[in-house]
């Protein structure tokens, strides 16, 4: 059988598609509501997903409508990346027992799972490659990161529609796939235009029998792709970047932000790239065992900057100018590239909405505009 | 894949006072295989375990060339560090390591050296002075040069004696705030950098301290000719993981347990001294 | 801090003293709702005097004393000293005793209106004007917050105390959990005035994991009267319940002066609002 790359699937066969990842062994995952926004789920049909409902997002807002289309993919994200499928929230590292010795150390490595993930988006892809860049290709690879990694199957969706808070374009990492998924969907009205993009992609297509895409059609998708690029209402101004943030560290703009900002962490949490993580050590009350765990951390808690006996960001303003210097600038030092991917999922769920794209260009600016806080 | 994450119990043979809250821990890897495996040089830290407790970093003070005995000086301020203070020898640690960049004791050879530090913060680099007293001629002259506040706080005033009786070597001290036994230079230690006696072609600068020590002295160490590139300097951050990847110990472009913690001073220059950095 | 236990005996045990000042019992209950582990506990510790649990009362000293409640008459005012006497640990378990507790809302009325309304004679009431949290009236080691607290952050600070480690809860905001649980933000997708971003974790993020606002039981964030740090931003908080989220000054206001009302950041903001009322 000839390998395809290439193909199209009526949408209502799109059960064809989770039947045969199913088949194949795959835990099912994929957008599904729950409680006002779409979130990661198992599911095991067509109808778990997200059909005819749309996301409308702005600074610190998150909305869902049904419009009562048979649309699949219309949501386009809710408040979870794929960072949570490898990097979990939580991991256990090490189970620790005393011995007559000392102790005894297990690692705690997790079972190694196959999840196919439907709906992932250009963005999360991007967030994604970097996070394999950190936990997988550096000095040290990461064993839990990268049991849990090697059992995904993502299957991305190419967006045909930007949201307010949306700026991959501008981030060249999207709306539409370019790498780093197995299949990646473009949904045109009532057809799904399928390519593959790895080697597994490739096989379950073949296996599906698919018709081949029309010319036409593979026309229409791309130039979806190109309107939802340009519908895009935020953008990044990445050309000055690093040097010019740097420079900006003394610039009155972070006080500004620092006024509004709650130091809550939720940018941090909700970011695809962010991987600041602490170690908890839990021992049980005889203290025999103890858990050696790691947790999502954020550069917004005061224990991030705790060094001795003080603190070497003590306030709010150090804590976000820490957070959006390493995530423009200092990220193309260490990696090559932004740590921002334009998910714009850091505005959404800001719940004082502040926008790091309007405070960069506030902070690449040398003369200060007056501030929202002075407005009022 | 190696779990870079795993920790290796290791036995405290002794546990040496150095001070009123600093002891230097004598440990000892238990399993055979991976004390024998086990090569550092000097600098470098290790993540040093407490059952129950968890984590910290720690340089190895040691010598390098005997790896199987691995020399921690710890003084108790923090959780881990003042839990660790109540341990005593026969009891157990853990460690993961080496991690990092230690001092570049093979460029400095055949170099004048000139040693600087302040503080409580002079542990990392006692190792590194050590290490070039047992192999002496291997570098030319030796300035050690440290300042503290209060006379009191002058740890180690035993092994500055010693050090200022090898060959070739000058050890001075300042105190901002002596008291009236202090036979020393009174004022902050960067006088001292004003009034030593160096070449400043050949001479590189090793140095461990308060931030603001090296943000105010290297200046007055470049005017005097000595190049950026010729000092290095030991840096401290919070680390989680020893391996760059929990996101602590960041410093600019920099993740300190895996570029430094010993950085040359030309690379970290931008950033010393910046709020919040 | 030295290590509490030294051995098995009955009589070496590390005594353990729990005390009630004005609450509502709730948090001595999540010790006895500690169940399984309520055995390996008696086992640890002596549990000398608990009152709620058990008629068996023995006199001090006690190694840990735990106080729940505030502080709201004359008499639990000389009480508290005694207590404090009498304990080398003393640990506010609550709301109650950490902030003055949601009866704390009196500090802003007047006191002497309600006993002419509630009780038949309200002289037999001797009742201090105020209701004040344990550390405005003696020394507090450590604050366990919440309404009632949670019983693993209990038991996991008792471990500590046993060996002798420095207690610590997380101080950040009630966001990481609820984050790292996985949840949706009832405040960004249904506009919920929840007060999670100024509230220090510790309960997991109960409320919002059933679809409904945080409440602050766990009380404000970082800086608090003993703890140090950065106290939240309550003041973007309170403004944007304001301008954004449609509250009117009085909505906003009860947000913050509920049962942690007392505790500093949430009471500054109150009174902000208090004066646009």
């Amino acid at each position: 059988m000839a390998r395809e790359t290439c193909g199209i699937l009526s949408r209502t066969n799109l059960h064809r598609l989770l039947d045969a990842l199913s088949a194949k062994g795959y835990r099912l995952v994929g957008p599904m509501v729950h409680d006002g926004a779409v979130v990661w789920d198992t599911i095991q049909r067509v109808s778990d997903l997200p059909i005819g409902w749309r996301d409308h997002q702005e600074p610190g807002r998150y909305r869902l409508e049904q419009t009562g289309s048979q649309e699949v993919f219309g949501v386009v994200h809710g408040p979870q990346s794929l960072k949570p499928f490898a990097f979990t929230p939580r991991e256990p590292l090490l189970q620790i027992e005393r011995s007559k010795d000392g102790f005894t150390t297990r690692s705690t490595l997790p079972q190694s799972e196959k999840v196919a993930i439907i709906g992932a988006r250009a963005c999360d892809l991007a967030g994604l490659a970097i996070q394999d860049q950190i936990f997988l290709q550096g000095e040290y690879q990461d064993p839990y990161y990268a049991t849990r990694r090697e059992g995904l199957f993502i299957i991305a969706v190419n967006c045909t529609r930007a949201l307010q808070t949306c700026f991959c374009a501008s981030m060249d990492t999207g709306p539409c796939a370019k790498n780093g998924f197995d299949l990646a969907l473009t949904e045109v009205d009532d057809q799904l235009l399928i390519e593959a993009g790895s080697e597994s992609g490739s096989d379950l297509l073949s296996a599906l029998s698919l018709s081949p895409a029309s010319q036409g059609l593979t026309r229409e998708a791309a130039a979806r792709g190109d309107a939802c690029a340009q519908s895009q209402v935020r953008q990044l101004d990445r050309t000055r970047l690093p040097q010019a943030l740097h420079e900006a560290h003394e610039h009155p703009r972070w006080d500004d932000v620092a006024a509004r900002c709650l130091a809550c962490a939720n940018c941090t949490m909700v970011c695809p790239t962010c991987f600041c993580h602490k170690v908890e050590e839990t021992p049980d009350l005889t203290r025999q065992n103890s858990e050696h765990a790691r947790l999502w951390d954020s550069c917004f808690t005061q224990e991030h900057g705790y060094i001795h006996g003080k603190n070497i960001r003590p306030t709010i303003k150090d804590r976000y100018r820490m957070w959006l210097t390493h995530k423009l600038a200092s990220w193309i030092d260490q990696f090559g590239t932004s740590g921002c991917v334009g998910c714009g999922r850091c505005i959404t769920w800001c719940p004082v909405g502040i926008d790091l794209t309007e405070e960069l260009s506030s902070l690449l600016k040398p003369s200060e505009q007056p501030s929202v806080l002075s407005r009022q | 894949m190696v779990n870079p994450y795993l920790i290796h119990p290791a036995t405290i043979m002794e546990k040496i006072r150095e001070a009123d809250s600093i002891h230097t821990y004598r440990l000892r890897l238990n399993d055979e295989a991976t004390r024998r495996n086990f090569r550092f040089t000097a600098g470098q830290f290790n993540m040093v375990y407490l059952f129950g407790v968890g984590e910290v970093a720690i340089s190895i003070v040691s010598d390098p060339e005997e790896p199987e005995r691995l020399d921690h000086t710890i003084r108790s301020v923090g959780r881990v560090t003042s839990a660790i203070a109540q341990l005593q020898a026969g009891e157990t640690l853990g460690i993961r390591g080496p991690f990092g960049q230690g001092w570049p004791l093979d460029a400095v050879r055949g170099h004048d050296v000139v040693i600087v530090t302040g503080g409580l913060g002079c542990a990392p680099v006692v190792g590194a002075i050590d290490y070039m007293f047992r192999r002496r001629r291997h570098y030319g002259s030796v300035k050690i040069i440290h300042g503290v506040k209060t006379s009191r706080d002058l740890l180690f005033h035993e092994r500055f004696e010693a050090w200022g009786k090898q060959p070739d070597t000058e050890v001075l001290l300042a105190s901002t705030r002596p008291d009236e036994t202090w036979r020393y230079h009174v004022g902050v230690v960067t006088d001292l950098f004003e009034h030593v006696t160096l070449d400043p072609t050949k001479s590189m600068v090793l140095m461990c301290g308060p931030e603001i020590m090296m943000r105010l002295g290297v200046p007055i160490l470049m005017r005097r000719g000595i190049p950026a590139t010729a000092i290095y300097v030991s840096l401290e951050r919070h680390m989680e993981c020893g391996i760059g990847l929990c996101g602590h110990c960041q410093m600019g472009p920099y993740f300190l347990c895996k570029d430094g913690p010993v950085m040359r001073y030309d690379l970290v220059e931008p950033w010393l001294g910046r709020g919040g950095v | 801090m030295s290590r509490l236990a030294t051995d098995d005996l009955e009589s070496q045990r590390p005594k353990l003293g729990v005390f009630k000042f004005a609450s509502c019992d709730g948090c001595q209950l999540s010790i006895l709702n500690l169940e399984d582990e309520l055995l390996v506990l008696g086992q640890a510790l002596d549990i000398a005097y608990f009152p709620e649990a058990s008629s068996k009362m023995n006199p001090g000293p006690y190694d840990i004393a735990l106080v729940e409640g505030s502080i709201t008459t004359e008499e639990d005012a000389h009480r508290i000293r005694f207590v404090r006497e009498q304990a080398k640990v003393l640990l506010t378990i609550g709301s109650c005793a950490t902030a003055g507790g949601i009866q704390a809302l009196r500090n802003w009325a007047d006191v002497e209106s309600f006993k002419q309304v509630v009780y038949p004679s309200p002289d037999y009431i001797q009742s201090l004007k105020t209701s004040t949290p344990i550390s405005e009236h003696v020394h507090v080691d450590f604050e366990l917050w919440g309404c009632p607290i949670d019983k693993g952050q209990l038991l996991r600070v008792i471990t500590d105390l046993l060996a002798g480690v420095q207690p610590r809860v997380p101080v950040e905001s009630v966001c990481l959990e609820c984050k790292r649980r996985g949840n949706v933000c009832v405040m960004v997708t249904k506009g919920l005035a929840c007060l999670g971003p100024v509230t220090r974790a510790g309960c997991g993020a109960i409320c919002p994991s059933m679809g409904r606002d945080c409440y602050g039981c766990f009380g404000p964030t970082e800086g608090t009267r003993i703890g140090p740090g950065l106290p939240p931003n309550t003041a973007s908080l309170g403004r944007h319940f304001h301008d954004g989220l449609h509250l009117i000054p009085v909505e906003v206001l009860r947000r913050f002066r509920g049962i942690n009302g007392y505790a500093d950041a949430f009471k500054q903001e109150s009174e902000r609002w208090e004066a646009k009322k």
